[in-house]
């Protein structure tokens, strides 16, 4: 996890390859694919030199991107664990033990959310969005894949995986 | 009216508008007042403030008059019970997380928040939970932040990307957490940040040199001009208890609109610094000592006429800073032509002076700021614009975006901030080429121009390139960006080598700054100029082989102190009436915003004076206004050409290459004594 | 005997790998487009179909579907734009995944169709990021099925039609959700939602003409155009032409996605799902996803699942996202919890949104925590009232709706609780 990382050549191609989507001039509609792919290429975060390096890959004002950065839930501007683990709690999964699952796994991996494990494996992530499976209530995302009707036992299940 | 124009109601007036125009630019015209944050005129429309919710008949909620177009047969009432208490709405709302810590600001007194708070705000507050705070990034030495106190209307972040043109500021985060940052510690670098501390309707950004030094209640406000470029901002200085505290921008929309540069707002820093001269100098023993005025005048005096006495008139020399009032610059030349002299300039680092006689006498654009942004193409010739006038940069970007062809020729390419036709870099030696080709190939359209920067007029061909851009085609305006504050006024006041020459067979045309600066007459006169910093390069060392120097200037320089026979302490722009002209022909006069410091003098009344210490005719003066009442009375009547004799010196061409190109760069923060005393500038320039 | 489920927007259940090309076109899939491709239908001839179908947007408004296409400039310059909204975030809400992951060819087709129905030559499907990881694959693979089958791209088929149609993936902001604010981002800026007018249809993407339509929208347009204006209409109630998939969620038996003709009672939808779980009582019921107000089970059993219905019973459709609540819910607890999430996802820009949803918030956790009076509740709802209808965009007005429709219907429990809180807290500090 070091934050001088630069955009490999994979990721500046992938970002140009995302730029050809929009009109020309209009490559800034790429930021969201850029930082997604510069986030995923460090370790789940977002550093300033990173950012930077989107900037000029796209040709924008610095500030442009952090705004960006800091508007968007699932880009993390600070070093965070490995895994992003996030368990809804709105409305759907809070009425079927969402925020009983997410205190169990807070007590678990004895950190609370929006926090990492000392080990740097897993972050906790506080997820304010319905992410769009109430039918599965309670569900968690971990690492963008969706995990429905998760009881304690499958929670354990899954965590204890990702320790690994 | 134009066909466009439709009818609507406010408050049951009949009003007319432009289709299409917003209904608060409508209301502000007719004088009725809706309450405002983050709208501001010269910016785009945000509506997110929420403060000018009206009520619109018809409408199912209150419409914000910022956003909302005027249409045919419109009614709004600004004062119904659903307009007021939107607004009243709002106003509690903004002020839930505002920290109320008005003693402390500076903006009070003189803040939107505050004013509208008293005509909109609750006497109790319903708000009992813990208020926010939030960080304060470092901008730099120009601009406090306080971001507790951000209503987040983000006038300064739309400021940045539409008109510096660069977005340093910026809203990150969201819901209540956004905040108004860099994010990463950066200073604030373009040269009209500052203008975010008068955009800002609340105490959140802030003018960080004057923190803590007034209560804006206890100042008086002066109208004055700004001295360092040749826009000629309209400013007010604000003064208290004898000083200039700080400076703001007048509005003058033919002018500089709203803004003004950061070298104009915080120059005034370099006022009060350590060498600011309270008390005239004489060099006795070979050391420079406090005297009074008439000891120090008595020198003055018999330090010149004894010069002329001994060598003659022509003996005598002077150099007036760019920046000097047409009164000064007036008096000193009718001095010197009394004395018997014409050598005489303020084109203090220009070194190319052949074929003098033949041009305008006045330096300018050769055209109105406004019309600068109906150019449809313009080619600027070794011009740092936005380091020269910032203010006028910021015309020539306006020009660019509505879509002139905007070239450069230069040294190298620069940051321009805006969409350029082409970026010529060219060797000095090769811009007389480039130039014509340049013209050429760039210039087309109805308006084109081509104008000669700070660069171009300090090059050692500079008269070359005077000729070629006079000699294209007449539809080509051809314009300068001259150095200082008033080379326009200084020209029409004759401060030239050549100009108002007595009818006098012992008088022929002077010497020009050049050649004074190579080959130094025995007296000197240096008014407001400081040779080391001032001139063209290597003229401190020429100047100091002059017999008797004698200067009037704000502060004692180092060459001054080792060099200098005579200083006499005189005001600078703020404490002196006076005029200047700027790069449009405007002529701007002002008063005296403040006392000069201890026995300082302003510069027009040290030169009657020392003009009836020699016992000189027709200095009997009682206000400067006479003397621009003269002086304009001559430039009006004066020949559109000097005497073919005139024809000015050279750089030797034989010299080596960066002997001759030597000194073409002037940095922004670099131009004058008050800007170079300016702490924060110097500051900013470094970061 | 309740009404029976039926599948427009789904495909029908059993379909073997119902999001592959393969499938699609035996379900009778692109047989409309190809019609299009051809130049046999015009693309007068959809937008006229599309609005006598009586379609309405499902994306929370119900605003008439053909009345906003046509509101696109007749023959403008090119580009105009068509982007579907696949930013599905409305709490409760979760068919567009399931159209995206099981039917993603009806989007396309649905997609192209409203684009030459408008004259539109590009399109986006803004699909929400947390959506990574199995319905963007599926529309990805479905693009390239279509693209390799000569069903989007440029010059297609004899009437040489273009339609170049791209993925957009978000990264996390419920206000992209809202057209404007979707815009923005796909502009590559915060979702901060746009001051309207201008509206999309005059200044959209890039400043030109755009039309935004939901994922289910769209979805139902190939069906409308194959079967018939009459028979979508015939399909659900007056006003609420057609189907919705209900995504029913919370206190039932069986949670889950139940595509029914609009007009659907209330209580077979419920049975559908199971009824309310372990055999208790209903409380309440948000009938559109948590923007919309709640009614209680008495009014709710009374309804049918359309849009007048709703409306007349003082709440809406919404999304379709059918919230249930059973007899022990804390109501000043779900209101909380609704509080705090449009206070994290307010963006942040109108003053009444900003300040306002973290006062709500904080106001309604003393509340719980016995740190609040009975009138507080006065406050609350006054706080509430003075952001509805004073901001940019509707996050403001769903902030507010959940609380004036709790307090409407539910204010003498948030007076016990207070009261309650207030004794426990007494009791701990005593």
């Amino acid at each position: 996890m070091s934050d001088k990382t630069p955009l490999s050549s994979a990721a500046l191609s992938a970002i140009r390859a995302s730029a050809a989507r929009f009109p020309a001039g209009r490559q800034r509609s790429a930021v969201l694919d850029a930082l997604r792919l510069a986030q995923s290429e460090n370790g789940g975060w977002l550093s300033v030199p990173l950012m930077d390096a989107v900037a000029e890959a796209l040709d924008m004002p610095p500030i442009q991107v952090y705004e960006v950065a800091t508007f968007y839930s699932m880009f993390e501007v600070r070093p965070v664990g490995r895994h992003c683990v996030s368990v809804c709690t709105n409305i759907s999964c809070w009425l079927r033990g969402g925020e009983e699952l997410l205190a169990h796994l807070e007590k678990r991996l004895s950190i609370g959310v929006g926090e990492s494990t000392a080990n740097g494996r897993i972050y906790l992530k506080k997820e304010e969005e319905c992410l769009a499976a109430c039918a599965g209530a309670p569900m968690m995302m971990v690492d963008h894949r969706y995990y429905e009707h998760v009881s304690a036992e499958d929670a354990d299940r899954i965590i204890g995986e990702l320790q690994r | 009216m134009p066909d466009n124009s439709v009818r609507f109601t406010v408050d049951g007036r009949e009003l007319e508008g432009a289709a299409g125009e917003m209904l608060i630019a409508a209301t502000d015209r007719e004088g009725i007042y809706v309450p405002r944050f983050c709208y501001h005129p010269k910016l785009s429309v945000a509506a997110n403030c929420r403060m000018c919710l009206v009520d619109v008949e018809g409408a199912p909620k209150p419409l914000p008059a910022c956003a909302t177009p005027v249409a045919e047969g419109m009614s709004v009432r600004t004062h119904s019970q659903r307009a007021i208490s939107a607004q009243r709405a709002t106003m509690e709302f903004l002020l839930i997380n505002h920290p109320l810590d008005c003693p402390v600001c500076d903006q009070g007194g003189e803040c939107e928040l505050q004013d509208l708070a008293m005509g909109f705000g609750r006497d109790i507050s319903r708000f009992s939970e813990g208020k926010r705070a939030v960080p304060d990034p470092d901008l730099g030495p120009l601009v406090s932040t306080d971001m507790t106190r951000c209503i987040h209307c983000t006038r300064c972040v739309r400021f940045g990307e539409e008109i510096a043109g660069v977005q340093e500021l910026g809203a990150t985060g969201r819901s209540e957490h956004m905040e108004i940052t860099t994010w990463v510690k950066r200073s604030l670098r373009h040269e009209l940040s500052g203008n975010v501390i008068d955009v800002c309707p609340v105490g959140a950004l802030n003018n960080k040199p004057y923190r803590f030094t007034a209560r804006a209640w206890e100042m008086t406000a002066h109208p004055t001009v700004a001295p360092h470029d040749c826009v000629g901002s309209a400013l007010y200085a604000h003064v208290l208890r004898g000083r200039v505290r700080r400076i703001v921008p007048r509005e003058n929309e033919a002018v500089n609109e709203t803004w003004i540069s950061d070298r104009d707002r915080f120059s005034c820093e370099g006022l009060y610094v350590g060498d600011r001269l309270e008390k005239p100098l004489v060099r006795r023993n070979g050391r420079l000592v406090e005297t009074g005025w008439e000891e120090a005048l008595a020198a003055a005096a018999d330090g010149l006429a004894q010069l002329r006495e001994e060598q003659g008139g022509q003996a005598l020399g002077a150099l007036v800073s760019p920046s000097a009032t047409c009164e000064e610059g007036y008096l000193l030349k009718k001095l010197m032509h009394a004395l018997g002299s014409a050598n005489i300039d303020y084109r203090l680092r220009r070194r190319d002076f052949r074929g003098q006689q033949k041009e305008p006498p006045a330096p300018w654009l050769g055209m109105r700021f406004a019309e600068v942004e109906s150019l449809d193409s313009l080619l600027m010739v070794g011009c740092d614009l936005r380091g020269e006038a910032p203010i006028l940069a910021h015309r020539v970007r306006k020009a660019a975006l509505s879509g002139a062809r905007v070239s450069y020729l230069d040294l190298a390419e620069r940051e321009y901030l805006h969409p350029i036709e082409k970026a010529i870099a060219a060797p000095p030696g090769d811009w007389a080429d480039a130039l014509a080709r340049a013209a050429a190939d760039s210039l087309s359209g109805q308006g084109c121009a081509v104008w000669l920067g700070g660069l171009a007029l300090r090059h050692p061909a500079c008269s070359e390139l005077l000729e070629i851009a006079a000699d294209l085609p007449a539809e080509v305006v051809s314009g300068r960006v001259s150095e200082g504050g008033n080379a326009a006024g200084l020209g029409l006041a004759g401060v030239l080598p050549f100009a108002d020459i007595p009818n006098d067979a012992s008088f022929s045309p002077g010497m020009d700054a050049g050649l004074m600066q190579r080959q130094a007459p025995g007296g000197m006169v240096l008014m407001g100029a400081e040779p080391e910093f001032d001139c063209a390069a290597g003229a401190e060392d020429a100047l100091a082989e002059a017999q008797f120097i004698l200067a009037l200037n704000p502060w004692a320089s180092d060459w001054m102190r080792q060099h200098a026979h005579v200083v006499l302490p005189t005001a600078t722009y703020l404490e002196t009436p006076g005029t200047f002209v700027n790069g449009q022909l405007d002529w701007q006069s002002f008063a005296a915003a403040a006392p000069p410091p201890g026995l300082a003098r302003p510069a027009w009344k040290v030169l009657r004076a020392l003009a009836g210490r020699l016992e000189l005719e027709g200095f009997g003066y009682s206000s400067p206004d006479q003397a621009l009442a003269d002086l304009r009375r001559q430039a009006d009547s004066r020949p559109d050409a000097g005497p073919a004799s005139s024809g000015g010196s050279a750089v030797d061409s034989q010299a080596a290459e960066e002997e001759r190109f030597a000194g073409l760069q002037l940095p922004m923060h670099s131009v004058d004594g008050l800007v170079r005393r300016s702490l924060p500038l110097q500051q900013a320039a470094a970061a | 005997m309740s009404m029976p489920l039926v599948n427009v927007c789904m495909p029908p259940p059993g379909a073997e790998q119902p999001w592959r090309l393969e499938s699609y076109s035996k379900r009778g899939g692109y047989r409309v487009w190809k019609r299009a491709l051809s130049g046999k239908l015009k693309a007068a001839k959809i937008l006229d179909t599309v609005k006598a179908s009586g379609l309405r947007g499902r994306g929370g408004a119900g605003f008439p579907t053909g009345l906003k296409w046509s509101f696109m400039p007749a023959g403008c310059k090119q580009p105009s734009y068509l982007v579907c909204n696949s930013d599905e975030s409305e709490p409760g809400t979760c068919h567009d995944r399931d159209i995206l992951r099981y039917n993603p060819h009806a989007l396309i087709e649905g997609m192209a169709l409203a684009a030459y129905a408008m004259g539109a030559t590009v399109g986006y499907n803004y699909i929400r990021g947390e959506f990574l990881d199995e319905p963007v694959p599926r529309f990805l693979a479905a693009l390239d099925e279509a693209s390799a089958a000569g069903l989007i791209g440029r010059g297609l088929g004899r009437a040489r039609v273009d339609f170049e149609l791209h993925p957009f993936v978000g990264a996390g902001a419920y206000i992209c959700g809202e057209e404007t604010g979707l815009l923005e981002s796909l502009e590559g800026k915060p979702g901060k939602p746009r001051f309207k007018p201008p509206f999309p249809a005059q200044s959209g993407l890039y400043g030109r003409p755009t039309t935004v339509n939901n994922t289910q929208t769209l979805a139902c347009v190939p069906s409308i155009l194959q079967n018939g204006a009459e028979w979508f209409k015939a399909l659900g109630s007056p006003n609420s032409a057609g189907t919705m998939i209900y995504s029913v969620s919370g206190h039932v038996e069986r949670p889950g996605n139940y595509e029914a003709p609009l007009g659907v009672s209330f209580n077979d939808l419920l049975e559908h799902a199971g009824g309310v779980w372990k055999g208790r009582q209903l409380k309440a019921v948000i009938p559109g996803g948590s923007s919309v107000p709640v009614l209680p089970a008495e009014i709710i059993r009374e309804c049918a699942m359309d849009y007048d219905s709703l409306a007349q019973a003082g709440s809406s459709l919404g999304t379709g996202a059918v919230i249930v609540m059973d007899e022990t819910t804390c109501m000043v607890s779900v209101l909380r919890r609704i509080a705090r999430f449009y206070y994290a996802e307010s963006c942040g820009q109108c003053t009444p949104c900003r300040e306002g949803t973290g006062w709500l918030y904080r106001m309604l956790t003393r509340m719980l925590e016995g740190r609040a009076g009975v009138a507080d509740l006065d406050l609350l709802l006054s706080v509430a009232n003075n952001i509805e209808g004073h901001t940019i965009c509707a996050l403001g007005d769903a902030a507010a709706w959940p609380v004036q429709s709790f307090l409407k219907h539910f204010r003498p429990e948030f007076e016990a609780r207070i009261r309650s809180s207030v004794a426990r807290r007494e009791v701990a500090h005593a």
